[in-house]
């Protein structure tokens, strides 16, 4: 199976460990991972502002990135959820008939991390280990729109010496929504200042997500509070071994 | 803050003012709260829920591709059956019809049945403009109009209010409109909603004239329908001697049976009822029954212009139940009055600009007051997919600008995205740059950014930001060749 990994343009300019925690990860289950140097970005970013043609060459460098993998797998609900759900949107705008077919290939096979590890795999134990007390909140893009369901925590439940506490409201979006954490901060800081206390309540040492946007934003919140909540990728959890801890 | 939206400032900025009253929160989340665990409850109770939103998703598009035949189908049974039917374009000509109707019965007060399409058009000012006053009935509405204040929830327009701050309205008010509130009036639920039956009575009793909404009508028998909790509709529904009822043209169902799944999803959703306490349809005029002359307004008001949005139309199937709106993470901190309109929390995000139409500033800034987390596709009974919308008519809103002489500076920086997202050299580049700036801050021993200037000011005003790695994730994967050679 050749697989790829598109590692979203957030992880590759800010957060590169989470990239390289896929790397680990999935080569310590079998599977030998490429980076394709073509790609850029999903396209979210400009879509979800409105600006749909400017998401074009987004999309374009993606099927140039990705045709002929058999699986493209992503660190990232809302990138997976973007590639599945509104490539095909951007082409049909862009009147590229070319554009429209090659997204129809990369996009059915186009994963989250843990919809590829637990549906495609059918693996939960990954052999990790990490011995810290972690909750988990479920980003929206990666509920609603992939339905990941309770894949991230079978995952987790399978990390030894991992302590699972559940977040009171996990379901509730934590504000970030790309460039409405901007253009609406004040809601967004509310939003994201009620997640950051749910939190702190459950006490765990450890937040974890499968999205670093919701997690940069959900944490610039707990470190403004100076909150001692260290905040981390499901794949930095799912890479670490006793020998090698996160 | 007086009975009219017109002139409201962008959601940023009305959310900026509700944000920061701490009672609104508190009273939002309260109540957002009580009603989601209500709703929960009994729509886990449906067996085959997500058929039923299927086939209520179903019932409404079906009238709406057929909605011009299924529209005249309407109003030929309501005439058959003795109502007067009237057409109305926009808010002004429905307006003036009701108008006419109330001075050729010269009647200078009328009762009024909660209905949302009333105050989208502005009825209450317009007839107390010619000197006419209008009633409203229902309890959360009646705390809104004696309180000079703006509905701010679809279902409890007087959500943002707590039981002391009605207590004082009723107080205050209630005397110089009709009956006083009683000297021992206390803030306990059932003493409050017993002196708005007291004072409500009397209006009732008086009132020749009634206007009502309808939460649908069905074509093929004339039949209009509206559902409530307090039985003040039906008390102006059946003892005035006349009754205007205005429909928005997209309340049409085509049959009798059809309501079926409707009237099942709408408590369910709105109230977290099995069912809806009353339930009251009336066919035209019944001798010797209920109101003896009946008019009923078919209005526009921008709803063809959602119809011809492809994507957009989906909205129209909307019932009002207002579920949207209580699981909404935005709308529960910044109330319905930051919407600037009668439709607050995500639907009115798109109809508001569905119905207007995008280009004015304050219209525009609604489809953006989303972060897109989808919990209102999921609650909606009839399958609205409100994210999709929104961002149909962001795209709609940057369109408008695309020919700007000159761009502001988000479209320049989505221009320049798309350049270097274009190319990944580019991007590569570009991200070498920002390595440069976060090995010189880590150097000064940097964690997290602080308070940046400009635009960046948005985010690290009240959050941190990470600085840069030293290296980007494609920098590492060449050095080491894909982490071979770590
Ligand atoms: S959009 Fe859906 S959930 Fe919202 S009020 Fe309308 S029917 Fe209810």
């Amino acid at each position: 199976m050749r697989v790829a990994l598109m590692v979203t343009c957030v992880n590759d300019a800010m957060f590169p460990g989470t990239g390289q925690a896929v790397v680990r990860l999935l080569r310590r289950v079998g599977v030998d991972v490429d980076f394709p140097q073509a790609q850029t970005c999903c396209g979210q970013p400009m879509v979800n502002t409105g600006y749909l043609d400017e998401a074009v060459p987004a999309v374009r460098s993606f099927v140039r990135a990705f045709e002929g993998y058999d699986a493209v797998v992503t660190p990232s609900g809302s990138c997976a959820g973007s590639a599945r759900h509104q490539h095909q949107l951007v082409a049909a705008r862009s009147g590229d008939a070319g554009l429209a077919a090659a997204v129809a290939e990369t996009s059915p096979k186009t994963y989250e991390l843990t919809e590829f590890l637990v549906d495609v795999l059918g693996v939960t134990d990954v052999g990790a280990y990490f011995p810290h007390s972690v909750t988990y909140h479920p980003t929206c893009h990666s509920l609603r729109m992939l339905s990941v369901g309770d894949r991230p925590r079978q995952l987790l439940e399978k990390v030894r010496g991992l302590r699972l506490v559940d977040l009171p409201k996990a379901e509730e979006c934590c504000g970030f929504g790309g460039t409405f954490a901007l253009k609406n901060a004040d809601t967004s800081v509310a939003m994201g200042t009620d997640k950051a206390r749910h939190v702190r309540e459950t006490g765990a040492e450890v937040l974890v997500a499968g999205d670093n946007s919701c997690l940069m934003h959900i944490g610039g919140v707990l470190n403004r509070g100076r909150s001692g909540v260290r905040v981390m990728h499901l794949a930095e959890i799912l890479a670490s071994t006793e020998e090698r801890p996160a | 803050m007086t009975g009219t939206f017109v002139g409201m400032p962008t959601f940023p900025s009305a959310a900026r003012t509700a944000l920061a009253d701490t009672q609104l929160r508190h009273n939002l989340a309260h109540a957002t709260g009580v009603i989601r665990g209500k709703r929960a409850a009994v729509v886990g109770e449906v067996e085959n829920w997500e058929d039923l939103r299927l086939a209520g998703a179903a019932v409404k598009d079906r009238a709406l591709r057929s909605l011009d035949s299924r529209l005249v189908e309407l109003e030929e049974s309501l005439t058959a059956r003795g109502a007067v039917v009237h057409w109305a374009r926009d808010a002004d000509e429905a307006n003036r019809i009701v108008v006419e109707v109330a001075r050729a019965h010269a009647v200078d007060e009328v009762v009024k049945v909660k209905s949302m399409v009333t105050q989208e058009i502005g009825l209450n000012e317009a007839l107390e403009a010619e000197g006419i006053a209008a009633w409203e009935t229902d309890l959360a509405e009646l705390i809104v109009q004696l309180g000079g204040d703006l509905p701010s929830h679809i279902l409890v327009p007087a959500i943002h209010r707590n039981r002391a701050e009605i207590r004082e309205i009723f107080r205050r008010r209630m005397g110089e409109v009709g009956r006083p509130a009683p000297d021992d009036l206390t803030d306990e639920p059932a003493v409050l909603a017993g002196a708005a039956r007291e004072h409500l009575r009397e209006k009732f009793l008086r009132a020749k004239l009634a206007v009502s909404g309808a939460n649908f009508a069905v074509a093929d028998s004339g039949t209009l329908v509206v559902v409530e909790s307090e039985g003040n509709g039906r008390m102006c529904l059946t003892l005035p001697d006349v009754l205007v009822s205005i429909v928005g043209i997209e309340k049409v169902v085509p049959t009798w049976a059809e309501l079926d799944p409707l009237i099942r999803l709408l408590p369910r959703s709105s109230t977290g009822e099995r069912m809806n306490p009353y339930t009251s349809t009336w066919t035209g005029i019944t001798p010797g029954d209920g109101p003896q002359e009946v008019h009923v307004v078919l209005l526009d008001n921008g709803r063809t212009r959602a119809l011809a949005d492809e994507t957009g139309r989906q909205a129209l199937r909307c019932i009002r139940c207002s579920a949207c709106l209580n699981v909404c993470p935005v709308y529960e901190r910044t109330g319905g009055h930051a919407y600037g309109s009668v439709y607050p929390g995500p639907i009115g995000a798109i109809l508001n600009p569905l119905l207007k139409g995008t280009g004015d500033p304050q219209t525009d800034s609604l489809p953006y007051a989303s972060s897109l987390c989808g919990a209102c596709f999921e609650a909606c009974p009839v399958r609205i997919d409100i994210p999709e919308v929104l961002v149909h008519l962001r795209a709609k809103v940057v369109d408008g600008h695309r020919d700007d002489r000159v761009p502001k500076p988000e479209a320049l920086a989505f221009r320049g995205a798309a350049w270097a997202f274009a190319d990944p050299g580019r991007l590569g580049r570009a991200e070498r740059l920002s390595s440069v700036a976060g090995r010189v801050l880590r150097r000064r021993g940097k964690a997290s950014l602080g308070r940046l200037p400009g635009p960046g000011g948005a985010w690290t005003d009240a959050r941190d930001l990470p600085v840069p790695p030293a290296e980007s994730f494609r920098d590492w994967w060449k050095r080491t060749d894909g982490g071979e050679r770590e």
